[in-house]
């Protein structure tokens, strides 16, 4: 049995759900022959892999969707072997290639060079030209996006990209002046509530427009998580109220338990309890960003407007400290002391005070 | 750019034998690239000397440095292709561009190769030509320093049968030994009146509409890059429906602008003190998909302008601005960044 999230994903243009007038505008692209290189960017579930697959159907047809697994090795210039997994069909390719590092600029220019050696088969019926996929084109190196430029420039009449990411800020200039950029903004929580009572009427299990407003709300613009969140409640959904669901999935819980624990005491022994989780979360593969933010925007709830500035300032320190470091427990716990000490000294002023 | 014609020539009869009406897809930014000297808009100094090397048949090392998109690799292939023609371009010069091959061992292999093989002042079609070769670095701020230091011994012995060409866009990243063998030559960005001109006849050209409000918009977001602007226009006219006119909203798609109204917003969300209001315009921006880095930069410029806040103010805020910017780029998070800045712009205005 599939997941909702993947069987009610639309598959052709003309039948996604919202931001219709981009679905047009995409139809004309196809439509008109002349296929740029693409820059889809947008937050993490707004549709934007759904829109490239809906795309590539529409310039190839069905055999877009009839994909493989092949799992290529390259070399890198020092000798070390590199493997990643290419998702392939006919006529296109998706890859990550920051899976390997910072060896990405290798693989890069590799697997655009293969491709452009051969020519896309039926090429008297189709387009002349195959696509690659490049997901996660924020988390390329430098070196990687410079490579990226000149390889596209250079195989252009045989190899279009469809650049993928979520921050463009990360994506060097010199590669988004070539690309046409698509931005694919998160859907409102009106329209997310929509789809949900849909998908929920499709599976015979219809819902309430005030339930679904209210997954939506919980789940922040984020359509997947949305529809995960509409199956796990659905689930439940005889057994508990929508108040009571758990919309969130578990390392959300365990942050918000881990701000508890900081707003509860602020003592060295509460310090290495808060180590232990952070740990814990590390352990999972939560991105270490991701537990920053998190933590943060409960903690900001919790605290005084006087000492929100404060609070900030270290976490802007702190991200930035993870961004360019490699121990994340470092400056995860770095962050957290360094609240424990602003919350507690606000603490001992406001007793001072009533003293 | 010459190998990249051919190959879009010898596509056409293919599909033309294949009975499909496709034409490859050629860039404005290269269709419309001056073929000749002349052609090449408001950079009188330095056509004028290009022109004189023209008929003296003689050339130094050149350094074109300026910002982006002002004709700076326009110019040196239109005057390469002068001086040598078609026939012998691709013997007698080479293009590197150094943003991937930038290393020691490009300048080694490469150039000196190119550099030692000897030529004679006459085409195989009897013509007359300069008797030397050029050497084009595009980009060459990318390149090491090692790879600069190679270079300055193959300038030297090789000044008989070779002439080089740097592009950069800020001299001061080449080192002071090549800057001294080269005559500097300064691009100066493009006025919005000559941008303009060229912006219309590219557009009808391509049988393309264009409101008023979004041309001047599309200059003003250039800020004297053509190459940008020429890639928004063809951008925006692909992102029309039907045959429509392009609009101010195709040209903030295209050009990846923030809503100016979200922008204001910000500035009077941080009077009212409140951080909640802060935080949803911060998630916001973020399900909206807008680039932080580029909110910043509008941000800036409102800042700049604003006459309501004093100066102690401004420069406090625009310190924070320039540390929040700077980590963005160095890939941190983007809504934490806007938050710190935020909040220090609340604690700095709050009425």
């Amino acid at each position: 049995m599939a997941f909702w999230v993947d069987k009610h994903r639309p598959k052709d243009l003309a039948k996604l759900d919202y931001h219709k007038e981009m679905a047009a505008r995409l139809k004309q692209l196809v439509a008109a022959g002349d296929f740029p290189h693409l820059l889809i960017y947008g937050p993490s579930g707004a549709g934007k892999r759904t829109r490239i697959q809906c795309t590539l159907q529409e310039l190839y047809g069905p055999g877009a969707a009839k994909l493989r697994l092949d799992r290529s090795s390259f070399e890198a210039p020092s000798g070390k072997k590199l493997e990643i997994n290419l998702i392939c069909s006919n006529y296109h390719i998706i890859m990550t290639p920051s899976d390997v590092g910072i060896y990405d600029r290798v693989v890069v220019q590799e697997v655009i060079k293969n491709m452009a050696q051969t020519q896309p088969l039926e090429s008297h019926a189709q387009k002349r030209f195959k696509v690659i996929v490049l997901l996660e084109v924020d988390k390329l190196t430098r070196e990687a996006q410079h490579a990226l430029r000149r390889t596209m420039e250079k195989y252009s009449s045989v190899c279009r990209l469809i650049l993928c990411c979520q921050s463009i800020s990360k994506v060097i200039p010199p590669v988004q002046s070539r690309c046409l950029p698509i931005r694919v903004a998160a859907p409102s929580n009106e329209e997310i509530a929509v789809i949900l009572q849909q998908v929920a009427k499709k599976e015979d299990n219809p819902i309430t427009e005030h339930d679904a407003m209210t997954i939506a709300e919980k789940t922040g613009g984020n359509l997947r998580r949305a529809v995960l969140a509409l199956e796990t409640f659905c689930v439940h959904k005889n057994n508990v109220s929508i108040d009571k669901a758990p919309l969130e999935p578990d390392w959300e819980l365990f942050v918000k338990e881990t701000a508890s624990v900081i707003l509860l005491e602020q003592s060295p022994n509460a310090l290495m309890e808060v180590r232990g989780r952070l740990y814990e979360l590390l352990a999972h593969c939560i991105p270490p960003t991701l537990i920053l933010k998190r933590l943060y925007f409960h903690l900001l709830h919790s605290c005084d407007a006087s000492i929100k500035r404060a609070v900030t300032e270290a976490v802007g320190d702190c991200d930035y400290n993870l961004s360019v470091g490699s121990k994340a427990i470092f400056h995860l716990e770095a962050f957290v002391a360094r609240f424990m000490s602003i919350y507690k000294r606000f603490l001992e002023g406001a007793l001072g005070d009533f003293n | 750019m010459d190998s990249f014609l051919k190959k879009t020539e010898k596509a056409a009869p293919r599909g033309k034998k294949e009975d499909v009406a496709e034409k490859p897809l050629l860039p404005w930014v290269e269709k419309y690239r001056p073929k000749t000297v002349d052609d090449v808009a408001c950079q009188g100094n330095v056509i004028a000397v290009l022109k004189s090397c023209l008929q003296g048949q003689d050339l130094p090392n050149l350094l074109f440095y300026g910002p982006p998109g002002t004709g700076k690799t326009s110019s040196i292939l239109a005057l390469t292709r002068q001086i040598f023609g078609p026939d012998i371009y691709r013997d007698r010069v080479l293009e590197l561009n150094a943003s991937d091959e930038r290393g020691i061992q490009v300048i080694r292999e490469k150039v000196k190769r190119f550099a030692q093989f000897s030529v004679s002042d006459v085409t195989p079609s009897g013509k007359h030509c300069p008797p030397f070769k050029v050497v084009i670095l595009d980009e060459a701020d990318s390149m090491t320093r090692a790879a600069q230091a190679a270079l300055r011994r193959t300038m030297e012995s090789e000044s008989k049968t070779t002439r080089f060409c740097l592009i950069c866009n800020y001299v001061s990243s080449i080192i002071e030994p090549i800057t001294s063998r080269c005559a500097k030559f300064r691009f100066q960005p493009l006025t919005n009146e000559m941008q303009k001109e060229r912006l219309i006849s590219i557009s009808q050209s391509e049988n393309v509409q264009i409101d008023p409000a979004a041309m001047d918009m599309l200059i003003n977001c250039s800020e004297g890059d053509l190459r940008r602007a020429i890639n928004c226009l063809q951008s925006a006219s692909l992102l029309r429906v039907g045959e429509s006119s392009v609009t101010v909203g195709d040209i903030f798609e295209v050009c990846r602008i923030v809503d100016p109204e979200l922008v204001a917003q910000f500035f009077s969300t941080c009077k009212k003190g409140k951080h909640e209001l802060l935080e949803n315009l911060v998630l916001k921006v973020e399900r909206n998909a807008y680039s932080a880095y580029q909110l910043m930069i509008q941000l800036h410029d409102q800042l700049v302008s604003s006459e309501e806040i004093d100066n102690q103010t401004k420069s406090r805020i625009l310190y924070k601005l320039a540390m929040c910017e700077r980590r963005i780029l160095e890939g941190s998070d983007e809504a934490l960044q806007l938050m710190d800045f935020g909040t220090v712009a609340i604690s700095l205005l709050r009425e």
